[in-house]
């Protein structure tokens, strides 16, 4: 049972992003860090791989056109077995497509009985990519997963939807989408992040996937939102909650 | 220009966001296509109908997404719709992923507004938590795939007849269409409709604890508002998904938005940012939420709100 599951390095979101004016790409510092709703997946292959026994490994796989490891590592240290990287500078400012072929490329290679990925990442936001891979590799996708088991060889999930959820199961190989919250991820112990250091890290270029990047689409015009007016910030001394009334009487709720 | 909007069926009705595109895509001229995908209730296909679809293609509930795709990556074949446009249901993100890798077209998503001028489709989307809007043109020919972000658009009827509507073949995809429903549960959320209440009153994880969303929910029926949620306490498992307003939850416009206890992440921003009227309870003065509030109060939600709750039990007597 080989478990594949894709990691994104991202600018860390605590700082502001910039973009860059040239070629209006978002800006990564060396040191990116791992997309926190990647956690998630990280941790549902690590209690799959633990169901299945001996015979079960967990790889990371990423795509990181700038080479920074910090990320990865983060992963690592919570269990994983290795990772692969695509590192290729000509990835840089690839869409959602790009990345899919590539990432879908590289769990065929690694053959991957399941690939399992959030539902999008907190930098690009597209949302698209758990279903891109799962066409280009052919295989059924479980999506929006709030909750994941493993029954008689087949991953059955609960998906998220409008009015709740849906039991939905799908057979292996596939790739499995999970929310933020599916189950709690675990903290990388000190020996975890020791052992980190020396698990394998294999590294591959688009080219070695045969994966062409093309873009299909070109940025027009970038421009600045008009900021909402900023209105009237009190600080609560005991009567803030009158003040609240007041505006709702203003805008007549009350 | 031929358009192509994917549709649900949602509640007996088209899903709003297909109504929204709809509406949209009348300004472009040309054919209006629906494709739906559910029951196919006479009230779900006029709707489309009265929205400016003069055709429908219909597939039904139990198709999985792979199919879908591969239905619809068919009849791109012999239509060739110049766009196509989904809305940011997980079932029209798997299938706009889907048909976007199966005819190697890009998606643009979270599209904010959608422009054709001539052969040319451009796509405005909002990033940065809204602060920056980018224009972006496809440059890969046609159809062009989008998704839209919820009441991009407002959705008004036309007073379009009943459309044309027929079935959508479905081929085999083999392993890829593997997948089965078992069952299907809703957790229905109490009150108004979040998505079209006139206020919503919505608790972050400042609040503290699952227990405390009792006073979020009083305060809600206090002034005929919808609960909301961030995502942060819906990962915690205190309210159920159907109250999440945000980037992967729901969009609300509402009259007031009451935001108790919540920071204001970036994800949570675009899903509240259009509210006519923001209101916000956090303790912490630098706390992003503020820089869109219209009125913003620093001070302890446990404090504020029970204080609130009394002023309009006094105030309704």
């Amino acid at each position: 049972m080989k478990i594949v599951v894709c990691v994104k390095q991202i600018p860390d979101p605590a700082s502001p992003y910039k973009l860059d004016p040239e070629n209006h790409f978002v800006v990564r510092p060396e040191d990116q860090v791992l997309d926190d709703t990647d956690r998630y997946g990280v941790e549902v292959a690590l209690q799959l791989a633990d169901e299945f026994g001996d015979e079960a490994s967990v790889t990371l796989l990423s795509m990181s056109p700038g080479g920074s490891q910090q990320g990865i590592r983060q992963a690592l240290a919570m269990g994983a077995d290795g990772a692969i990287l695509v590192e290729d500078a000509g990835l840089r400012g690839a869409d959602a497509l790009t990345t899919s072929r590539v990432l879908a490329a590289a769990a065929k290679r690694a053959a991957a009985d399941l690939v399992i990925t959030g539902t999008e990442s907190t930098d690009g936001y597209t949302g698209v990519v758990p279903q891109q891979v799962a066409e280009l590799m052919g295989v059924p996708s479980l999506t929006f997963a709030r909750k994941v088991e493993h029954v008689d060889g087949k991953v059955r999930i609960e998906r998220q939807t409008q009015a709740g959820y849906d039991v939905v199961e799908g057979s292996l190989p596939a790739v499995l989408s999970v929310t933020s919250g599916v189950v709690e991820p675990r903290y990388p112990t000190f020996k975890g992040i020791m052992a980190a250091k020396s698990k394998p890290v294999e590294t591959l270029t688009a080219a070695e996937l045969e994966v062409t990047p093309s873009s299909g689409q070109s940025i027009v015009s970038v421009e600045s939102v008009p900021a909402r007016e900023a209105g009237e910030v009190i600080e609560d001394d005991g009567e803030g909650h009158l003040k609240i009334l007041a505006k709702l009487e203003e805008v007549k709720v009350v | 220009m031929k358009t192509w909007v994917f549709s649900t069926e949602a509640d007996g009705g088209a899903s709003s966001s297909a109504l929204e595109a709809l509406t949209k895509a009348r300004s472009f001229g040309g054919d209006l296509v629906a494709i739906h995908v559910g029951a196919g209730s006479e009230p779900a296909l006029n709707e489309l109908g009265a929205h400016g679809a003069a055709t429908v293609l219909h597939l039904s509930a139990d198709v999985s997404a792979a199919a879908i795709a591969a239905a619809m990556a068919a009849a791109c074949e012999t239509e060739q719709p110049d766009l196509i446009i989904f809305g940011m249901g997980n079932l029209d993100r798997d299938v706009a992923g889907r048909l976007s890798a199966r005819l190697g077209k890009p998606v643009l998503a979270n599209a904010v507004d959608v422009t054709v001028d001539g052969d040319s489709v451009r796509v405005a989307n909002e990033i940065l938590g809204g602060t920056t809007k980018v224009v972006t043109q496809f440059t890969e020919g046609a159809p062009a795939i989008t998704i839209t972000r919820p009441k991009a658009f407002p959705a008004e009827p036309n007073g379009g007849d009943a459309p044309t509507v027929s079935t959508l073949h479905v081929p085999d995809v083999g392993h890829a269409g593997d997948v089965v429903v078992l069952s299907s549960h809703a957790e229905s959320a109490e009150g108004p409709d979040l998505e079209a209440a006139a206020v919503v009153v919505s608790g972050g994880r400042g609040l503290g604890g699952a227990e405390k969303f009792e006073m979020i929910a009083e305060l809600a029926g206090l002034v005929g508002g919808a609960v909301g949620a961030t995502r942060a306490v819906v990962d915690a498992g205190w309210v159920p998904y159907s109250y999440q307003v945000g980037q992967t939850g729901k969009t609300v416009k509402p009259s007031v938005y009451l935001a108790c206890g919540i920071s204001g992440a970036m994800q949570h921003l675009v899903g509240m940012k259009d509210s006519t009227t923001i209101i916000a309870i956090n303790k912490d003065p630098e706390a992003p939420i503020f820089g869109v509030a219209d009125l913003g109060i620093v001070g302890d939600v446990h404090n504020v709100v029970p204080a609130l709750i009394e002023a309009l039990k006094a105030h309704g007597s």
